[in-house]
């Protein structure tokens, strides 16, 4: 299988290389092989349990917070295995940033929110700060919204505001990889759309790979899309062609609705 | 079904009707001893009563100014000590033992404190302490009341510790913070309003505690600021002077529990605001 997106010539930022992954004695995930392009949108779609969040949770080696739960194989990250023992787990965060399924913001200001997690690998400036916090808020289409309130508490936001007051905190210490697992499960129709828009501007400076229960919106928002089913990969293409003509029976009946 | 029906109904009105009664004698009890005390000791509290040592046996007038200062640097001292002990003991059950060998042993260990009678705490602190130096003193009994203060503070920090979501502890780390700072810049800072309950309820409890002082700090006539001298305390004055034949000494007393009821209501009251307005924000 030389399908790799790295051997047709695009760049990967993140090169998984048979990745199996434990659960105590589970196996979570089943030599999963595959490129996450650079710059471009990866969505992973699957039934509950098949290993998305799982593969998801790799990437910035989130499990390593629950004993008992390993992942062996390769992820190649700007020329190192993030697997290895000794990888700096904070630094490796640090450009692999997350947003989770709920809204998560720290209990202080919507200000400090953000400038919290720059001011733990640069040290900048009153005005610079000020500076980066309007930034990562206007990447998140925020800004309009909050610039009155900087100074309240994050929690008092709607929950569409919270989730992208974490898109901006993530953007903030500005990774080279988002992962999004699930981002907008939570939120209503009208916060969805504003999250979608966002991917959809933020991939011109941001690999992301999103995880997602809604096959429109995988349909929409990403170029490329990796069908998981029990731990494996079963299918990993093109996003239009993936949804136009999967390859695989499994994969079409699952986008089509008859499984899953 | 109409019989069913009927018959939960008189089941729903018993169960009320028994549920006002049980509250009707609880909040009898508390009002009772309430209005003898406020009864009995507000007409103690006179300023004298704030400003006078406790006087000789027999004789007029007199106060408790060395008692309420002597609880005063007594309870300070224990709450400047076991606040700090009690949280970092907390975080470290909560965020780093975890399921350690030594988080285990120290989870048992508090919680056989926490019941531990207070006059066992007293003499434990007296043989320690008191013993070796040959004296009471005031410090000695900051020491007893901190090993009751501890155990509750840490409880309460791990207790509120556990409850923050697992998906805030996880976002803090997707930023790369280290350790630590996830565990006091975003976690206890997500239960502060709990925690700061979980002290001021410790220092209520402390606040009447007798038996431990009865061993170590034991009382002083005089007034003094020095905590290397027998120190009067209100519990033990109150203890002394309300099991004395002497009227003065006996109504100085009734002031003495008046007090300290108000100071640990108010405390109550205090851990109330504090945990609601802080767990909004």
């Amino acid at each position: 299988m030389s399908e790799f997106l790295s051997d047709q010539g695009i760049n990967a930022a993140l090169k998984v290389r048979n990745l199996d992954f434990y659960y105590g004695d589970f196996k979570g995930l089943k030599s999963v092989s595959m490129d996450i392009a650079e710059k471009k949108v990866t969505a992973f779609i699957g039934p509950s349990g098949c290993g998305k969040s799982t593969l998801l949770r790799t990437f910035n080696r989130m499990y390593d917070l629950y004993p008992g739960q390993r992942a062996e194989g390769e992820i190649i990250f700007h020329g190192s295995n993030t697997l290895d023992k000794g990888y700096d787990l904070n630094l490796l965060r640090a450009r692999v940033g997350m947003v989770f399924q709920k809204p998560t913001p720290f209990p202080m200001s919507i200000y400090e929110n953000i400038a919290f997690g720059v001011r733990l690998y640069e040290n900048l400036s009153r005005a610079d700060m000020d500076n980066r916090v309007q930034w990562a808020l206007e990447q998140a289409a925020l800004w309009t919204e909050v610039k009155d309130k900087l100074h309240q508490s994050g929690l008092s936001l709607s929950g569409g505001q919270q989730q992208r007051l974490c898109i901006a905190r993530g953007v903030a210490v500005k990774p080279d990889v988002l992962l999004l697992d699930e981002p907008t499960s939570a939120l209503d129709p009208i916060s969805t759309a504003k999250i979608e828009e966002l991917v959809f501007e933020l991939k011109s400076t941001y690999t992301i790979a999103i995880v997602t229960h809604n096959m429109q919106q995988a349909a929409r928002v990403s170029d490329y899309t990796a069908y998981m089913y029990l731990g494996e990969l079963m299918e990993f293409g093109v996003t239009d062609e993936l949804f136009m003509k999967p390859k695989r029976k499994e994969t079409e009946d699952y986008i089509t609705g008859r499984f899953g | 079904m109409d019989a069913r029906y009927q018959r939960r109904k008189f089941v729903n009105g018993l169960s009320t009707a028994l549920s006002g009664l049980a509250v009707t004698i609880g909040v009898a009890g508390l009002v009772w001893i309430l209005a003898t005390l406020f009864i009995k000791g507000l007409p103690a509290m006179n300023w004298a009563f704030f400003t006078e040592s406790t006087p000789a046996p027999g004789s007029e007038g007199g106060g408790m100014a060395n008692a309420i200062v002597g609880s005063l640097l007594i309870v300070g001292l224990t709450t400047v000590v076991s606040t700090p002990i009690g949280i970092l003991a907390g975080i470290y059950l909560a965020e780093f033992g975890d399921r350690s060998k030594v988080a285990s042993v120290t989870r048992f260990v508090t919680d056989i404190m926490l019941s531990a009678p207070s006059i066992v705490i007293g003499l434990f602190v007296y043989a320690l302490f008191v013993t070796t130096t040959k004296h009471f003193s005031g410090w000695t009994g900051s020491v007893a009341l901190s090993l009751i203060a501890v155990p509750v503070v840490v409880r309460t920090t791990e207790n509120m510790l556990k409850l923050v979501p697992g998906s805030l502890r996880e976002a803090a780390f997707a930023l790369g913070m280290p350790r630590w700072r996830v565990s006091l810049d975003v976690c206890l800072r997500a239960v502060q309003g709990g925690v700061i309950t979980g002290v001021l309820l410790a220092v209520a409890r402390i606040a009447g505690e007798t038996a431990p002082l009865l061993f170590t700090a034991l009382n002083n006539q005089f007034f003094t600021w020095n905590m290397n001298e027998p120190m009067a305390n209100l519990p033990v004055t109150i203890f002394n002077f309300a099991m004395s034949p002497y009227e003065n000494w006996q109504n100085l007393a009734w002031g003495a529990s008046a007090l300290i009821a108000i100071l640990v209501l108010l405390l109550n009251v205090l851990a109330r605001v504090v945990f609601q307005s802080r767990s909004k924000s």
